[in-house]
């Protein structure tokens, strides 16, 4: 099966380029009934067809060829049951007749059309395809992407369009990737002189990724002596950058579980470290902010759809909000009745956290909620070698935002002075006119605030489920435990070292023994200083 | 031990006998309960609730119908939380307290083994309705949903014929489901031909939602120049995170297909499908497969829920094809005395929703079709491959030292585990 889909593979390819260069070069018009045959095959709704016709059209030598692989790919590509009458929507939604490129007459448009499906078999013919085309596209990042497709893949058979792009190419960085993607074919072909095979190999190393390695390690094994070292030396050099980058990648992801940690805990440092409450309901507070953001993002998709791509920054206020709000609601009926009891505490929010997940149970069901995650926050970027997803680059960054605000809150605001004061002395600060009712309700409204925004950032990587708050608690505590109670530099500092073991630890104990080394680690570290990694000092600590 | 364990049991039974045994038949009441126990709350609750609305929907409907043997049914539904030993709790007030005289319950393997005894005890009958590991057949057990052979088998061969896998990961969640299924796969690839190197395994934390480094790992395994694919055996929630960091991190089908057992319509309702099409799933069942029959369930489904976005998904039909067989049994038997009831089970023959006949076999699975779906952006499956007859289910894998001289059968030879070389019952081959 592998030898015969490497064939067809191959055959395509040529076919794609014979259609490229004969078809180009004689200009000569479609023959119409071959282009009509081929498109038929998209209208029957079965994989083989849908292959024949890909094939078809390549042979045909459609001039709408590229738009109609552009849009078979995207989805793009409908057709009307009735008629047979094969279309494409192009970019702009605009639907067109795939056989001329003309817009589809008025009667079509109306008709409930059919969109050619396609399996990954078809999804990477159309691929193949569509990468001999889009080495000519007058888009730059096409070509691009032709080019590293190519590199990946390593098909000798596109060698001659690749050096005809080549020599069509103007612009620098193309002409590079394109050279690589040259490289990295040459390297591994057998009839090409040997000086080239050996330059070819070092170009490809030079590029240092995975996919170049896997060229440099793929080499045919009767490869003459002088290849085989440069590759050697390129693999060696690839693979002494790639420890390297191992590790940096490793401290990257664990400052970003860091930030994760950090975000889930900074509420409950607050709630937890400085009003001194243990605060089962934690998690439950991230739930809620979590939900906060579906709800923003339905409403705003329903009423504002102009908004869209903002709905998460403007779910940040609304979920700070919703989660305070409860928080406030809670600490005013259950737990100021129960200041200085922490037993009585931790059951009764246990049981709080109990109420509000069976609650948003029976409100929006059991099942998962979709929040959407924007276009900007999509996909990943690639530094050096350590790839990197947008989203996580931006929780990191929220995260310490966050900790910078409150840091800026407690320390700058009379309202922060107001909750030291009272956490450290309730009557003193009583007896100076500050109201310290209220402000234990601030404080713990505060707490659960943050405590929402960070479910926003959650409702990005997490589900957004009722159980959602549950798999945060437990580090949420080890976390400000860990980093000492009363601290929010502790808990920074805990949150990333937490992280960062942890990635550390993953690779070689695997997820789930790094986890228990984990906790086994802080469990004895516990041990030898019980006040965590920054213990407060002076007489509050006695009190 | 296990002999010891048995009689324990067996002494159980006949105590539970001496107790409960004067009056099996209900005929004072003018309605046949039916047990229900699912979690309605706690982590399991995200799959399991939509069993119970299934069942109501079920009875429901035949109840509409005229009911069974003259009568209603009357569910009782019971909350078992999620919580593996409170499912016995519950299991024993159903079949003890509340008089029912079967029930449709259980998701997790953990929680079906947590109430074996008591269905042997008290001697009722339990319809499993979920794909699980295999390696179990029980006289008060019926499974309907997929063994490995029916789903896990199926889809590697899927994978090596169709994408021409070379190259393996096996990643699952650390409990007995996964690491089961991941040794008979193992076992399996490896009498393909499949080298060691070329298999990575990697078990992670229930719940699990880092995955960056394990998606990026799988990446490098990947990019050997041999075609890779991963089998997800990952349970539950740690599926959104673990699928939302391929997305992101730009694992395309087309590169790493992805094929999960445990993911369907219900689970990919809480993602955005775009960047996962063309990833797999092996299942018995999906909604997107258009017979009448199954055009029928989902409109009463939806009718019943309210709601026209509602899913349906494997489990559901399982717990339909059970749920009817058992109502044939009843009719044959003419009673719905557990042990009767039993006996008229096997080789009764039921329509699934995919256009064949399901059958209860002896050894208390029954035969399904294999589909193979990929993911589409609508969040259902479009189905690129299904096996040509029904499975039939075996509860001992071939693939597994231990358990391929053992043999299932409840109808000639009385026995779950009946060993072909030592010509006796009950004996596990190590």
């Amino acid at each position: 099966m592998p030898f015969t889909f490497i064939v067809s593979k191959a055959l395509r390819f040529v076919l794609t380029l014979a259609f490229l260069v004969f078809g180009a070069i004689a200009a000569s018009p479609a023959r119409a009934d071959a282009v009509d045959d081929a498109l038929a095959g998209f209208t029957t709704d079965k994989y083989d067809d849908t292959d024949k016709a890909i094939q078809g059209v390549i042979l045909s030598g459609a001039a709408m060829g590229g738009a109609i692989f552009d849009a078979l790919g995207a989805g793009r590509l409908v057709f009307d049951p009735q008629s047979k009458t094969v279309l494409y929507k192009d970019a702009s939604g605009a639907l067109k007749l795939a056989k001329t490129g003309e817009p589809a007459p008025a009667e079509l448009a109306g008709k409930p059309l059919k969109t050619v499906r396609l399996n990954n078999r078809l999804r990477r013919a159309v691929e193949a395809a569509s990468g001999a085309f889009e080495l000519r596209s007058p888009d730059r990042a096409k070509r691009i992407g032709a080019a590293k497709a190519i590199f990946k893949t390593r098909e000798p058979t596109a060698l001659p369009s690749i050096e005809a792009a080549l020599a069509a190419e103007s612009d620098p960085k193309v002409k590079e990737i394109l050279t690589q993607a040259r490289a990295a074919i040459v390297v591994g072909k057998a009839d090409a002189p040997e000086a080239d095979r050996a330059a070819a190999a070092a170009t490809v190393a030079a590029v240092g990724d995975a996919d170049a390695l896997a060229a440099l390690t793929n080499l045919p094994a009767d490869s003459p002596p002088a290849v085989s070292a440069a590759a050697a030396a390129g693999v060696a050099a690839i693979e002494r950058w790639q420890s390297v980058a191992n590790v940096v990648q490793n401290l990257v992801y664990g400052l970003s579980l860091g930030s994760v940690l950090l975000l889930a805990a900074i509420g409950l440092a607050i709630t937890f470290g400085v009003m001194g409450v243990i605060n089962m309901a934690h998690g439950e507070m991230v739930m809620i902010g979590a939900y906060a953001t579906f709800l923003t993002q339905a409403f705003i998709a329903d009423h504002v759809p102009a908004l869209n791509h903002a709905s998460l920054v403007i779910a940040i206020p609304v979920a700070f909000l919703v989660a305070g709000g409860v928080g406030v609601l809670i600490e005013r009926t259950v737990i100021r009745f129960l200041y200085g009891r922490p037993l009585e505490t931790l059951l009764a929010t246990w049981g709080v956290s109990l109420i509000l997940q069976q609650l948003v149970r029976t409100l929006f069901g059991p099942s998962n909620r979709e929040v959407s995650t924007p276009e900007w926050l999509q996909g990943s970027v690639e530094i050096l070698g350590v790839s990197l997803t947008w989203n996580r680059i931006a929780i990191i960054l929220f995260a310490l935002a966050v900790f910078a605000a409150l840091q800026l809150l407690l320390r700058r605001t009379s309202l922060g002075l107001q909750v030291r004061a009272v956490t450290q002395n309730r009557r003193m600060a009583g007896s100076m006119g500050i109201r310290t009712a209220r402000v234990d309700a601030l404080t713990f409204g505060l707490g659960s605030g943050v405590a929402g925004i960070a479910g926003v950032a959650l409702s990005q990587i997490d589900n957004v489920s009722p159980n959602l708050g549950q798999s945060y608690i437990i580090d949420s505590f080890l976390v400000v435990v860990f980093g000492g109670v009363g601290n929010l530099y502790g808990t920074l500092v805990g949150a990333m070292s937490i992280g960062v073991a942890n990635k550390l630890l993953e690779p070689w104990a695997g997820a789930v023994l790094g986890k228990i080394v984990l906790l086994v680690a802080i469990i004895l570290f516990i041990q030898k200083r019980p006040r965590g990694l920054f213990a407060l000092k002076g007489r509050a600590v006695e009190a | 031990m296990r002999r010891f364990f048995g009689g324990v049991i067996a002494a159980g039974a006949l105590a539970a006998a001496a107790l409960f045994g004067g009056s099996p038949v209900l005929a004072a009441d003018d309605t046949i309960k039916v047990g229900v126990l699912h979690s309605l709350s706690g982590t399991m609750a995200i799959s399991e609730t939509t069993l119970k609305d299934a069942m109501l929907m079920l009875i429901d409907e035949q109840n509409k119908k005229g009911g069974l043997l003259g009568k209603k049914l009357e569910p009782v539904v019971v909350d078992p939380a999620s919580n593996w030993p409170l499912f016995a709790e519950k299991a024993k007030e159903l079949i003890a307290q509340d008089k029912v005289v079967v029930v449709f319950g259980c998701w997790t393997s953990v929680s079906r083994k947590s109430v074996l005894p008591v269905f042997k005890e008290l001697n009722s009958i339990l319809f499993y309705p979920v794909q699980y590991e295999g390696e179990e057949s029980e006289r008060n057990v019926f499974y309907t949903g997929a063994a490995p052979n029916q789903q896990a088998i199926p889809a590697v061969d899927y994978l090596m014929k169709e994408e021409g896998v070379k190259r393996w990961v096996l990643a699952g969640t650390d409990y007995v489901y996964p690491r089961t299924t991941n040794k008979i796969l193992e076992a399996y690839l490896k009498s393909k031909g499949v080298a060691d190197e070329d298999i990575m395994i990697n078990y992670t934390p229930f719940g699990h939602s880092d995955w960056q480094t394990i998606v990026s790992d799988i990446k490098k395994f990947g990019s050997t120049g041999k075609k890779t694919a991963v089998v997800s055996t990952i349970n539950g929630d740690a599926n959104v995170p673990f699928y939302k960091e391929l997305g992101n991190q730009g694992v395309k089908a087309t590169d790493i297909p992805v094929i999960a057992f445990s993911v369907g319509e219900e689970e990919l309702a809480g993602i955005d499908t775009a960047p996962l099409i063309g990833h797999l799933a092996a299942w018995n069942y999906f909604m997107s497969v258009d017979t009448p029959e199954n055009k029928a369930f989902i409109e009463k489904w939806q009718a019943f829920t309210k709601n026209p976005k509602r899913v349906t998904n494997d489990p559901m039909e399982a717990h339909y094809i059970g749920f009817n067989m058992w109502v044939k049994a009843v009719e044959k038997a003419g009673t719905t005395d557990a042990d009767k009831v039993i006996d008229a089970l096997p080789g009764i023959e039921q329509a699934n929703l995919t256009g064949g006949v399901s059958k209860m076999l002896p050894n208390h699975h029954i035969t399904k079709p294999v589909l193979i779906g990929e993911i589409k952006d609508d969040g259902q499956f479009d189905v690129v491959s299904r096996t040509d007859d029904l499975v039939p289910g075996d509860a001992w894998s071939d693939f597994l030292p231990g358990s391929k001289d053992l043999e299932a059968d409840w109808v000639t030879l009385k026995c779950g585990n009946y060993n072909t070389k030592t010509k006796k019952c009950g004996g596990q081959g190590t």
